[in-house]
């Protein structure tokens, strides 16, 4: 089923990893395989922040096998070796997890693709999001364990999306949970709900371009259709309207950049989602129940139509 | 149980303006007989005072406890009950088969007043996906927005959105009526059996799609018609029967519906007097 939210505050920062983890756990009943966030920080632009992991979690349901950590350790590593190698400063470096890794690096480019093809290059890494100002932080469990995990309820920042996950099509285990990056694309990701039927004729396609994608989960096809879009010249709105021809199936689905927050539904309105909409803030989720924990007071909200996409900037 | 009967005459329903669509095919006209109400008999049902009102807090309750309370004020002769804090909780209110007066104070989840018979019900906010499904009796008005699958299979009663809906209303309906004050999505209509839809604003793509019978009223435009659904004559018998039922709903009482357009089935899928292959096969 799967459940996914997002907000943006406009001319305003608020507690964003506090106010989605709320949202999410209150679509916990639409899945707790997995519970990723996509939480676009207030930040001085300078430097990237890089997440990645060097291993899974291999906790109670994981379709993942163990490893020794002495490997996790090996592997940071290389990283670390490619990352000086590439000229890449690393200015603030913290491991919340054996597996999970969050740099600030200081990396004079706009071209991404080459940086993160290097990187991972080097087997069991998977770079999680890179960008001046988002942070995808995904792991096994209902929102609170994750946020817990992570120490995600401080967090400042304008706009954020997240995904609730009950996996139906692909393992359980980070690499297949949502949010995507929208790779090689700085600040990009991707919350999705719902099944896309021409995915592997679609991945095939991209795939030739060079694109590359790290897990089998359909919902990674949509950041990475996005992403190509983009590359291609097209703006993060328009890609959104393409993709609707585009990608056949049923789908909601949010996407984020540094200062915007959209969200595309398909031809059939197949997959629900509820939005509320002000001067000040735009909160929407599969479920009104998510907005309610942000918003408890009585509000005027609505279903999108079909084929309906919309984007706001902070 | 009610008496089942075989109409042979026109019935009182018939004389009221009820059930005008003709059933052809075989397909057996069955009503219940009105003659006969003081046998019915509802189980679970109670007999409740409409000025005897209390209200009731669902905050902290989660939707079985909301709903359990409901029956038991219904049980201790409450007839008009009002609902504070919905919180866009899902499935409240469901299964209520007793005449009542229920207002909810703000907005529901999916699946409210599902399978309901005989309540008349206000909900001052909005309702999510699949509001009403089932109802096969009584009234519901929604003050503001409505999701997708708005009144599922419902089999008679009148259900009101005073704002837009999303997709795919009226699925499958085999009675009652549907009023739309704003705008309907993709899909309105389908498979519907029976009843009427009446929307006010725009609708989608694919209207009446499938549509077995009944009749889909328009005042905006239309995206696209959906497989079997044509245009019919708006008579004046329809332009009456609209001016009466969106002055009882309290919603575009001055609506000019002399420009509305009216959405009937072609028929052209009905393949119920058509034999089964097999059959074929034996007449040949």
């Amino acid at each position: 089923m799967c459940g996914i939210a997002g907000l943006i505050h406009r001319g305003k920062s608020s507690n964003v990893g506090s106010e989605l983890q709320g949202m999410l756990q209150a679509l916990k009943h639409r899945g707790e395989d997995s519970t990723g966030y996509a939480l676009y920080g207030d930040t001085d632009g300078k430097n990237f922040i890089m997440r990645f992991k060097v291993g899974e979690n291999v906790g109670e349901g994981s379709s993942s096998v163990m490893e020794d950590v002495s490997v996790y350790d090996e592997r940071k590593k290389i990283v670390d070796q490619t990352l000086s190698e590439m000229g890449a400063k690393i200015i603030k470096e913290e491991r919340t997890l054996p597996y999970s890794l969050r740099y600030e690096v200081d990396y004079e480019t706009k071209d991404l693709l080459d940086f993160s093809q290097r990187i991972e290059s080097i087997p069991g890494v998977e770079i999680l999001s890179m960008g001046k100002s988002l942070e995808v932080i995904k792991d096994l469990g209902n929102a609170k364990m994750v946020c817990d995990r992570y120490s995600l309820d401080k967090l400042v920042g304008t706009h954020a999306i997240g995904h609730a996950r009950m996996a139906t099509e692909s393992g359980v285990d980070i690499k297949s949970a949502h949010p995507f990056w929208g790779y090689p694309f700085s600040d990009v990701s991707v919350v999705h709900n719902g099944q896309l039927t021409n995915y592997w004729n679609n991945r095939r396609v991209l795939e030739n371009k060079g694109m590359r994608f790290m897990s089998e989960c359909d919902s990674e096809l949509i950041a990475v259709y996005i992403a190509q879009k983009m590359r291609e010249g097209a703006s993060l709105e328009e890609g959104m309207k393409d993709s609707l021809t585009g990608l056949d199936g049923v789908f909601t689905y949010f996407v984020a950049t540094k200062d915007s927050l959209g969200m595309a539904k398909d031809t059939m309105a197949a997959k629900p989602l509820v939005l509320y909409e002000s001067d000040d803030l735009v909160a929407m989720g599969s479920e009104e129940i998510a907005i309610r924990s942000v918003l408890p007071q009585e509000i005027d909200t609505y279903d999108p139509f079909d084929g309906e996409v919309k984007v706001w900037q902070i | 149980m009610a008496n089942i009967k075989t109409s042979e005459k026109k019935s009182k329903a018939q004389s009221m303006g009820m059930h005008t669509e003709v059933l052809t095919g075989r397909t057996q006209q069955k009503f219940f007989n009105p003659d006969e109400a003081e046998n019915f008999y509802y189980f679970g049902t109670y007999d409740v005072d409409f000025n005897k009102r209390t209200d009731l807090d669902v905050m902290n309750m989660s939707a079985p406890e909301a709903n359990k309370e409901i029956d038991n004020l219904m049980s201790q002769g409450y007839g008009t009950i009002v609902i504070k804090n919905p919180q866009g909780k899902h499935s409240l209110g469901v299964g209520i088969l007793n005449k009542l007066n229920l207002i909810f104070e703000g907005s529901l989840g999916y699946f409210g007043m599902g399978s309901c018979d005989g309540p008349i019900v206000r909900i001052n906010g909005r309702v999510g996906w699949s509001c009403a499904e089932n109802l096969m009796a009584g009234k519901v008005v929604i003050e503001k927005n409505a999701g997708s699958c708005f009144g599922a299979a419902i089999r008679g009663g009148d259900l009101i959105c005073k704002g837009s809906v999303g997709a795919r209303t009226g699925i499958d309906m085999k009675g009652g009526t549907i009023i739309i004050g704003g705008d309907a999505g993709a899909f309105t209509g389908f498979m519907m059996q029976r009843g009427r839809i009446i929307i006010l604003g725009d609708v989608g793509i694919n209207l009446g799609d499938s549509m077995y019978d009944g009749t889909i009223f328009v005042g905006g435009e239309i995206g696209s018609y959906g497989s079997d659904a044509v245009d019919a004559e708006l008579t004046s018998s329809d332009q009456d029967w609209l001016r009466r039922k969106l002055k009882v709903a309290e919603i575009g009482e001055d609506f000019d519906v002399s420009k509305m357009k009216k959405i009937v089935a072609g028929k052209k899928l009905w393949n119920y007097d058509n034999l089964e292959p097999t059959e074929k096969k034996g007449a040949i």
